[in-house]
Formats: C-alpha cells, sequence, structure tokens
C-alpha cells in the first residue's frame, strides 16, 4: 500500500512542479514530500479514505465508462425510439408515445413469439435436466473410453452455432437429407414437406437441435460440480451399506443443487433470447411456428425498419428477461448467493 | 526516493518531448499534404461510389469506367466500393443514418427510396440530368415521386417462369402455357412424369410473394392497380381474387418437397440450384435467375442449352393485361449535399457508352435505348424485348409499398402456401399495415 502510494505521488509532484524539483529535489524534496504526504494522509485520517477512492475510482473508470457507453447507453436509447415512429435515418420527431408497446402486445406473431419461447425455457429444462444428469453421472464413474465420450458429449457446444445451424439444415432437408435417408433405412417415413417445412414439426426439430447442441454445457457443468462431492460421504454411505443408487439420490444430485440451479438459470435467459440457431434453421418459418422475441424484433427493425416498434420489443423481452432472473434469484437461487458465514454468525 | 522522483522527472520530460515531437510531425504532415493537394488542380473532389457488382468481370468494368470518368474530369476522384448486394443495402442503411451517406448509390424506387427522399437524403435530379432523364424516356417512371426525378435506372429485369426444355420435353409438353388452365395441364403431365413440377423459396417469402403480385397483376385492371399502390388502398374485389387464384395453386401441390423452408438462391438445396440441377421443371424468377443457375452449377453453365423463359399465364376473366409484366431495376442515385461532380458522374453512368459496355458485359438490362442491341446473352436479349413491347412494368410490390408494408404483406402470402391464411388476409394484413404508416 506504501509502495503504491510513493509511486503515485511521487512524480504526481514532479509535473506539478517541475521547476522545484530538479533544482531543490535532491534536498527537500524528501523533507517536504514525504512528510505532507503522510501528513495529509495519515493512515487513519480522512486522505488515505479519499487516495483509495480515487484509486478505485481510477481502476473502475474504464470498465465503469464501457458499461455504459455499451450496455446502459444502448438500453436509454432502446427505450427512447420505443416511443417514436421512425424508420432508421432522419431525425426522430414522430413521437407515439406508447402505442408501438400496444402495437406490439397485440401483435399475434409478437405473444406466439413469447409462447415460443416459453416453450423452449420449459423444454430445455425439462429435457436436458435428466438428461444432463444421467450422462453425467454416467461419466463421473471409472470406464473405458471416459475422456473421449466427455469429448463427444461437450463438441456440439464448442461448434460456431452457425455453423451447427447450417449443417443441421442440410441434414434436415426433405428426400436429399441425411436424417430422412437415415429414417427410410429403417422404414420410417419424415414429414414430406420436411421437418423444418412443417409447421407442427418445425419447433420440434428446432428443440431438438438445441438439446444436441447445449447438452454438453450441461454435462461438463454437472460434471464440475460433482468434483465438489467430498469423497468421505460417499465412504460414509458405503460403510452405511447405501447402494449406488441411494447414494446418487440421497447425496450426489441434492449436493449438485447449486450447479444445477445456476444451469438452469442460463438456460432459462439463453432460451429467452434465442436467435441464431432459429435464423438460420427456419428464419420463424414456416408459417411463424418458430418465430421468437428477437426473431420478430429482428425482422421488424433491419427487415422491415420499423424501428420504433422494434426497440418497444426488444424493452419488453428486456423486461421480460429482468422479470425471470429477479424471481428465479428471490426464490430458486436465494440459498446459493447468499454467503452462509454470516447468516451463521447472525444465529449465534 | 530522490532518484526515483528524479527519473519520474526525466520520464515526465521525455514523454512531453515525444508528444510535442509527434504533434510537430503530424502538423508538418498535414500541412505538406495539403501543399501537394492545392498544387495539383485548384480544387480536387472526391466521390464515394458504392456498387454490387463485386464479381468479375462487373467489377473490372466499373473499376474502369471510374478511371476513365476521372481521366476525363480532372481533379475529380473516385473511391469505388464495390460491396456484395446485401452487406451494401445493410451499410447503407447504417450509412443513412450516421448522416454519412456515398454521394452515389443504388436505389431500387418505390416506397424505400420515398422514404429517403422524404428525410432530405437524396437529391432531385429532375433539371440537373434533365437530357438523360428523356434519353431513359418512361423507365424512370418507378424513381419518380410528384413529377420529380429521384433516380437514374440503369437496369430494369422482369419477372417470369424459367423452365428447363429438356425435362418438358422428356414430359412431353411441347408448347408453354399461356393461361392458367394450361398451365395445371403441365403440372399433372411433370407429376405424371415423376418430376417435381415448381420450385419456390418460400424461407425467403419474397420468391412466393411474387407469386401474388402477378396473380393481382392479371385480375386488377392497370388503374386499379396503379391507383392502388399509389393510395395503398387495397378494397377492389380483384386482390382477394388474386388471392384465391393463389389458394388453387397452392392446392394442387405442385411445388417441391419443403417449399416453406427452401431459401431462394443460396446453397444446393435451394430453389434456384433445383431448377439448375434438373431437379424441377420451372421456377417463377427475374432476369438474375441464368447468372445465379450458373454460380450454383459446377461447370458455371446453369442450365445452359436448356434454358427456357415463358411469362406469367394468363387468368380467365381477369382485367389485366397478359402483356403487362412485373419487374423492378437498379438506379444510380445521389445523396443530397454531394458535389456536383457526382451528378455528371451518375449522367456519365447513363451515357450510351458506359450503357454499352454494360450490355456487353451481360450485367444488366440496359435502360438506355442506344445499348439495348450490344446484349449478348439470348436469354436476357429476349427478356429485353419483352420488357420493352410490355404496356406497362409494374414494380414488386413489396419495393413500391416499402418495407413495412411490404414485409407485412410478403408474409401474409408466405401464410397462404402454409395453408394457414386465406385470400383474404393477405389484403387484411397489407391494408392493416398500410394504414399504420399513413
Amino acid at each position: 500500500m506504501t509502495d503504491v502510494a510513493d509511486d503515485t505521488t511521487a512524480p504526481r509532484g514532479a509535473t506539478v512542479s517541475p521547476a522545484t524539483s530538479t533544482t531543490q529535489a535532491p534536498v527537500v524534496g524528501r523533507a517536504t514530500a514525504r512528510p505532507t504526504a503522510r501528513v495529509a494522509g495519515g493512515r487513519r485520517g480522512p486522505g488515505p479514505a479519499w487516495r483509495k477512492r480515487a484509486e478505485i475510482a481510477f481502476f473502475v473508470a474504464p470498465a465503469l465508462l464501457l458499461f455504459l457507453f455499451f450496455v446502459v447507453w444502448p438500453i436509454v436509447k432502446a427505450v427512447q425510439f420505443s416511443l417514436y415512429r421512425w424508420k432508421g435515418f432522419g431525425p426522430l420527431v414522430d413521437f407515439v408515445g406508447l402505442r408501438n408497446y400496444v402495437s406490439v402486445l397485440q401483435n399475434d406473431v409478437f405473444t406466439d413469439a413469447l409462447q415460443h419461447n416459453l416453450t423452449i425455457v420449459v423444454c430445455s429444462i425439462l429435457i436436458q435436466l435428466p438428461l444432463g444428469l444421467a450422462i453425467a453421472l454416467l461419466l463421473n464413474r471409472r470406464l473405458w473410453g471416459q475422456g473421449v465420450l466427455r469429448t463427444i458429449i461437450f463438441v456440439p457446444y464448442v461448434l460456431a452455432e452457425v455453423i451447427a445451424g447450417v449443417v443441421w439444415f442440410q441434414l434436415l432437408q426433405p428426400q436429399y437429407g441425411v436424417i430422412d435417408a437415415v429414417l427410410g433405412v429403417v422404414g420410417l417415413e419424415g414429414p414430406p414437406q420436411g421437418w423444418l417445412g412443417t409447421p407442427d414439426k418445425a419447433m420440434i426439430a428446432v428443440i431438438a437441435v438445441l438439446t444436441w447442441k447445449y447438452l454438453g454445457l450441461a454435462v461438463i457443468l454437472f460434471l464440475a460440480g460433482l468434483q465438489g462431492v467430498p469423497e468421505e460421504l460417499y465412504e460414509a454411505s458405503q460403510l452405511d451399506g447405501a447402494s449406488w443408487w441411494q447414494t446418487q439420490r440421497r447425496i450426489t444430485i441434492p449436493l449438485l443443487g447449486p450447479t444445477v440451479r445456476t444451469w438452469a438459470f442460463l438456460s432459462m435467459i439463453g432460451s429467452l433470447q434465442l436467435f441464431d440457431m432459429v435464423w438460420i434453421l427456419t428464419k420463424g418459418g414456416p408459417a411463424n411456428a418458430t418465430t421468437t422475441m428477437v426473431t420478430f424484433l429482428v425482422t421488424e427493425g433491419t427487415k422491415r425498419q420499423n424501428f420504433g416498434i422494434a426497440s418497444a420489443a426488444s424493452v419488453i423481452l428486456f423486461v421480460v428477461a429482468l422479470t425471470f432472473a429477479l424471481l428465479y434469484q428471490r426464490f430458486v437461487m436465494r440459498r446459493d448467493t447468499q454467503d452462509p458465514a454470516p447468516r451463521k454468525k447472525a444465529h449465534r | 526516493m530522490k532518484t526515483k522522483t528524479r527519473t519520474a522527472a526525466v520520464r515526465t520530460l521525455s514523454l512531453g518531448l515525444g508528444v510535442a515531437l509527434l504533434a510537430t510531425a503530424c502538423s508538418s504532415g498535414g500541412t505538406g499534404e495539403a501543399e501537394e493537394t492545392s498544387g495539383d488542380t485548384g480544387d480536387s473532389t472526391t466521390i464515394t461510389w458504392w456498387h454490387n457488382s463485386n464479381t468479375a468481370p462487373g467489377k473490372d468494368y466499373y473499376e474502369k469506367v471510374a478511371a476513365d470518368f476521372s481521366e476525363a474530369n480532372p481533379g475529380v476522384r473516385i473511391e469505388v466500393s464495390a460491396m456484395q448486394h446485401d452487406d451494401m443495402v445493410t451499410k447503407l442503411d447504417a450509412a443513412f443514418q450516421s448522416g454519412d451517406a456515398p454521394d452515389v448509390y443504388m436505389e431500387r424506387g418505390g416506397g424505400e427510396m420515398q422514404a429517403h427522399v422524404e428525410a432530405g437524403l437524396t437529391k432531385d435530379l429532375s433539371e440537373v440530368a434533365a437530357d438523360t432523364i428523356s434519353t431513359l424516356g418512361s423507365s424512370v417512371a418507378g424513381w419518380q415521386i410528384d413529377g420529380q426525378t429521384y433516380g437514374l435506372p440503369f437496369s430494369m429485369g422482369v419477372v417470369g417462369f424459367w423452365y428447363n426444355k429438356a425435362i418438358f420435353e422428356q414430359a412431353g409438353v411441347t408448347e408453354a402455357p399461356a393461361t392458367w388452365d394450361e398451365f395445371y395441364a403441365v403440372i399433372d403431365k411433370l407429376k405424371a412424369a415423376g418430376v417435381e413440377p415448381i420450385s419456390v423459396g418460400v424461407g425467403e417469402k419474397w420468391p412466393a410473394a411474387h407469386y401474388w403480385y402477378y396473380f393481382a397483376l392479371r385480375e386488377c385492371s392497370q388503374k386499379v392497380l396503379q391507383d392502388g399502390v399509389s393510395s395503398l388502398d387495397f378494397s377492389d374485389p380483384c386482390f382477394v381474387k388474386a388471392g384465391e387464384d393463389l389458394e388453387k395453386l397452392v392446392a394442387a401441390e405442385p411445388f417441391n418437397a419443403g417449399f416453406l423452408s427452401t431459401p431462394a438462391q443460396k446453397g444446393p438445396t435451394s430453389a434456384s440450384a433445383l431448377l439448375a440441377t434438373g431437379k424441377v421443371a420451372m421456377e417463377l424468377a427475374g432476369h438474375w435467375e441464368p447468372g445465379v443457375m450458373q454460380g450454383l452449377t459446377e461447370d458455371k453453365q446453369g442450365l445452359g442449352e436448356d434454358t427456357g423463359w415463358f411469362p406469367f399465364p394468363a387468368v380467365t376473366g381477369g382485367k389485366g393485361d397478359p402483356a403487362a409484366v412485373l419487374g423492378g431495376g437498379d438506379a444510380w442515385a445521389v445523396s443530397e449535399g454531394a458535389p456536383d461532380a457526382a451528378v455528371d458522374f451518375v449522367k456519365y453512368l447513363l451515357s450510351d457508352e458506359v450503357q454499352q459496355g454494360f450490355a456487353e458485359q451481360d450485367m444488366g438490362l440496359p435502360t438506355n435505348p442506344a445499348a439495348v442491341e450490344f446484349v449478348k446473352d439470348p436469354a436476357l436479349a429476349a427478356l429485353l424485348e419483352v420488357r420493352d413491347s410490355s404496356p406497362f412494368v409494374q414494380l414488386y410490390f413489396d419495393t413500391a409499398f416499402g418495407t413495412s408494408v411490404g414485409g407485412a404483406m410478403n408474409d401474409a402470402i408466405a401464410l397462404v402456401f402454409a395453408s394457414s391464411g386465406s385470400a383474404q388476409d393477405i389484403v387484411d394484413a397489407t391494408q392493416s399495415a398500410a394504414d399504420a404508416e399513413k
């Protein structure tokens, strides 16, 4: 701490009065500069507090500026745009109040999109949680080819979303696609218009691809969580004569709770903001069967240049995601986020 | 501590010196440059030009055109940016938002251009390019608002059915269908021969929308149509009839498997690729189709000799002229506040000389009558004849109405292809989007 203080104050003294420092520094420099620094900023006086704050400000400022500029400012602008009818160029003059919000909320395409988002949130968790848990428990045992299996499970998550999307798009083609060809071999038949071209099948296809893509993340997180389960507990349960199954149910899964809750939170927010995979697979079609809130706002904004409506939709998306996040933090993750130490102290 | 202070002081001093030196270097560099330009001609101007001919031979041709212009006009430098079309459109939007638009850019007319004009972004060319406008004749109509001209079209194309001659022959179809009754007979014959009759890229919506536009063109009289387009009033029953014609076509199931998610032009399973590789017999598309198909086949020939074209068939009882065509074009526009030389450059781009070169390179369908005979590609030359002999060319509705109304309309049309929307829904969706604009 003192070293830092020296480094920061000494050059400052030099820069403020270069003339004096060059002439007087040999004798006075040390004698005056040091003590004043000490007096003005005795360890317990107001000085270091001020200096500490200045230091914090100095180091936080760049990040804070970036955050303000790239996160807060765009949000403020989006709220502003959402109150106007605006084509994307020219001045903002056509103030329409909350009309954009009304038109978004009354638009069937948007309410359907919201429903699709919720479907994806629920399906992602309902499918990936048991599947991910099962695979993680399996891969946590010593078994042949463990490393290879873990890699295979994780590879889809590492693949770029767009590339995975393009590949799946081709695989799911009717007639010429691999999936239909494989189904044909076993005597089954895909839908005649293709998985992505049939309105009531497209969502199933999208969810299947999303499961394939994100299962790896769940598995890796659960595996990491499993490393945190103390070995003693297993030993103890073994001594008590618990079966493997009982050990998993009574010890592993409860202790995996924080990891599962964090994963579910990430999965939920990701599902609410889903865009890239859907855009590449279906662009929200066929017949708006797979739209999400983000495909809606991208279509309105960049394709139709209704920037006011797109901004209103983005603000609604923001509010929905924020509400979900807060409710989840409040009711599900409270146990994990609170520091256990102070609670114990309070009890004593 | 003493040495520390000393070195810090020295460091600060040297830093200050460095900054000072740098500043001097910059300022001297600045003056040097200024001297250079002022010593050159006195008034040097730079024109920025964005175009979408980003592949040979178009790109090289435009480089040459820019160089020729600079040579003939000393002191004028042209900064050419050749971009992929979609990139260009995105960048143009961004440029207009930031108020930093290129001096010469592409304008597709209709509602899109109207929005630019209303925002004061596009220069009125009526006076300054009067002679060029009179050369181009009626084709500038799509770039006029209240009698003022804001863009000079350099290429105008038309939409029709491209078909595979060999497949038609195999299926026993000897003549291209002229009416929809004949068209349905062709569909039956093709299906009997085991060929998927038509590919359409509903995944991107606009290729599907062209069907409805064309049915409207056949069902509605020219007056009703043009009044509807300008006043955004679609109450005439002919618009609903157009949708019913479309419903009937969709019910006949002539389209490629998976057409609801088929892309228009990208990739081996796109509508254009299916036609180019002989997987379907025909596709409704514009003048760009032979070029697109060439890019999608390994031998770069597309359908080659088998490329055939016929106009959108007539609808029995329709009030529209069967010779009227749906089409659109690209025009050069000058942004407001661009130097005067930019107008001269656009006039040069539409001159006999440049348009003839444009035609010779098969870059599009030229609008300057003096260049028409220079088109080499037989398919394009035939299209030119169709275009120039048609009573009128209707601009694509989505372009004409602007992105907002056009997008809502195309969505509703795509829903009819998915059998989850009705003829009336198209009109309703378009009308309500149009009313929201008013």
